[in-house]
């Protein structure tokens, strides 16, 4: 053995005569591109601000004080409420490499269960409201359920849950709107998110400061929390986080839960938007869309794991930008879709640009 | 001779119509390093994973040190002091060095912002991760918080065998952990090995390398076909029969089992 052994041996003898520094983290890529490259990965939501501040302009500088006033600021604002929300709570999805096609549907759905309880069962709204948010959850929690125990994958799910919880949306409220007077008459807390404040031509209202405290909160959770970590770990690989200790399982369900509970408040916030309790609200049929195009505009990845929550919301507001923007100027409407699209393809191009950092 | 820390007996785990593991036997003394040496497919890597609780094995029982455990993930596994690290090192690519090290024990902040809010410390966090990597030795650090996506693969392995240094505190695995880096860099895990076998913790070590096996290793765990064939001392035997017993080429140096 020693003769073999100090053969083995022989060929680190050599390194004594070798430079010491070892494995540096060194980073000698130094050019412009590589440093623009670098400081996309480390904040991903710069490339939606940048087009959104952009578009502003663009808008800003053509339209002029019309669109540069804070009434039209604001307005995207309150345009994008919903989709914002909606948003967010895909964002949480996509984070763990999932999607959500369900949540347009189960802001219907909760917003309808919010008003019937109220109107039907004559509950006071104030508990009406919170069995709203707990429905949600529970879709949530039931997407989650069969995402992370039963393993199917969350495209199809979530798919089933979409027409599934529209169809029982349907079901259950006979296809029947409650009127905006009644709900101001009866129930105004149905209606608390549609509240507003005006500052100087400014108008907010609660749902829009609602979204913005979501995303607040949640980017808050995301980045300075365990949970967080383990939301971003879980979908970047699932199988390395549960190894390094993650309990992929808690954090799955914890995320479609709180999705659920998010799109709840979304559907709250329709009925403050809208006035009305209706089952057949477009953003059943189309929320999920909208949602899914907001994130990825905003440069989260759909493989999972990268991306930030601002970027969505930068995402919701470059849409709402885009379609305010185009419509003041009297284009057809055809070509914000059209401007969507492309900025779509760009945005997944970016990100694979950005991605390859790893190589 | 003291009574060994982790010990395993009869260990069995089936793939369907594969048996992994066929009632497999193993000892871990305190303050030793051993070595896992075996043939692809003999079984190492299910035996390590039964270990760390990744698998969960049909039959068989493990004690640690001297009481029975069932591991029913690698986090059970971890709560009593062992610590793997893994060939794949679970390590999530896109976060940071700090964020990896601590994935699943984050420290939290001390008064209201950790209780209500639940904030991480990640002053704290950053600079015990830094104190880590440099007691490895391993590596002069720019920036702590960069992707781990960023690093070589020498990087990566350096960065996995600190954090299980770190953390581990009855017994530390290492599977394969010299098989993806260079010369110099091998040399500084051996040396790390030797390091915190020094501090009286255990090693396991998984390795294709003979070199690097005969050179650390106190005791040479031989598994083929599911189970452990032998167990021998390096000192004793050479390069050629251990291999020569890991592939069948050689009959087994008779009942050694415990030795």
């Amino acid at each position: 053995m020693s003769e073999t052994a100090s053969k083995g041996q022989d060929y680190e003898s050599s390194l004594s005569g070798a430079s010491q520094e070892v494995a540096a983290f060194e980073d000698n890529r130094k050019g412009l591109i590589h440093r623009l490259q670098h400081a996309l990965h480390v904040t991903p939501a710069l490339v939606p601000l940048i087009v959104l501040v952009v578009a502003l302009l663009i808008f800003g500088l053509t339209l002029g004080s019309r669109f540069f006033s804070p009434g039209t600021l604001t307005l995207i604002l309150q345009q994008v409420q919903i989709v914002g929300i909606l948003a967010a709570a895909q964002t949480l999805i996509i984070l763990t490499a999932g999607i959500d096609l369900s949540v347009g549907a189960i802001a219907v759905f909760c917003s309808v269960i919010m008003g019937q309880f109220s109107f039907r069962y004559g509950i006071p709204p104030a508990i009406a409201i919170p069995c709203g948010l707990a429905v949600g959850t529970a879709i949530g929690a039931a997407s989650g359920w069969l995402v992370s125990r039963v393993k199917l994958p969350p495209f199809i799910v979530t798919l089933g849950m979409w027409q599934i919880v529209l169809a029982a949306n349907y079901l259950y409220s006979q296809n029947e709107t409650i009127r905006s007077q009644d709900i101001r008459a009866e129930a105004p807390l149905l209606g608390l998110m549609g509240v507003r404040f005006e500052m100087g031509g400014a108008i907010v209202t609660l749902g829009v400061v609602t979204m913005i405290v979501l995303v607040i909160v949640l980017a808050y959770a995301l980045r300075s929390t365990a949970w967080g970590r383990h939301v971003y770990a879980v979908g970047d690989d699932a199988e390395a986080a549960e190894l390094a200790g993650v309990d992929r399982h808690r954090t799955i369900m914890s995320v479609y839960m709180l999705a659920g509970f998010i799109c709840a408040i979304a559907g709250w916030v329709m009925i403050g938007r809208f006035g009305s309790v209706s089952p057949s609200a477009s953003t059943g049929v189309v929320g999920n869309i909208q949602s899914i195009t907001a994130v990825v505009i905003g440069g989260i990845s759909l493989f999972g794991g990268r991306g930030s929550i601002w970027g969505a919301f930068f995402g919701a507001l470059i849409v709402g930008t885009f379609e305010l923007g185009l419509r003041m100027a009297g284009a057809n409407a055809q070509w914000t879709y059209l401007l969507i699209g492309a900025l779509i393809i760009g945005a997944v191009a970016v990100d694979q640009w950005i991605r390859k950092v790893t190589a | 001779m003291t009574d060994p820390i982790l010990t395993a007996r009869g260990l069995t785990k089936r793939y369907g119509k594969v048996t992994a593991l066929d009632r497999c036997d193993f000892d871990l003394y305190p303050g030793e390093i051993l070595a896992v040496i075996g043939d692809n497919g003999a079984g190492k890597s299910s035996l390590i994973k039964a270990l760390s609780g990744a698998v969960i094995p049909d039959d068989g029982e493990i004690k640690l040190d001297g009481s029975k455990v069932n591991f029913h993930s690698p986090i059970d596994a971890r709560a009593h002091g062992i610590e793997t690290v893994y060939q794949t090192l679970a390590m999530s690519p896109a976060l940071s060095i700090v964020d990896n090290m601590f994935m699943g024990r984050e420290i939290r902040q001390q008064g209201p912002m950790g209780r209500f809010l639940r904030r991480l410390d990640k002053p704290a966090m950053e600079r015990v991760a830094r104190e880590k990597l440099n007691d490895l030795g391993l590596m002069t650090i720019q920036n702590i918080n960069q992707p781990v996506e960023t690093l070589s693969g020498g990087q990566r392995q350096g960065v996995a065998v600190a954090r299980a240094a770190a953390f581990g505190s009855k017994v530390i695995i290492l599977d394969e952990p010299t098989a993806a880096l260079g010369v110099k860099e091998s040399r500084k895990v051996l040396d790390l090995i030797q390091d915190v076998k020094a501090r009286g913790m255990p090693i396991v070590l998984i390795s294709h390398n003979m070199p690097h096996v005969f050179e650390v290793a106190d005791r040479i765990h031989v598994h083929r076909l599911g189970k452990r064939l032998c167990v021998v001392n390096p000192k004793e035997i050479s390069m050629n029969d251990a291999v020569a017993y890991m592939t069948g080429a050689k009959e087994a140096p008779g009942a050694r089992e415990a030795a």
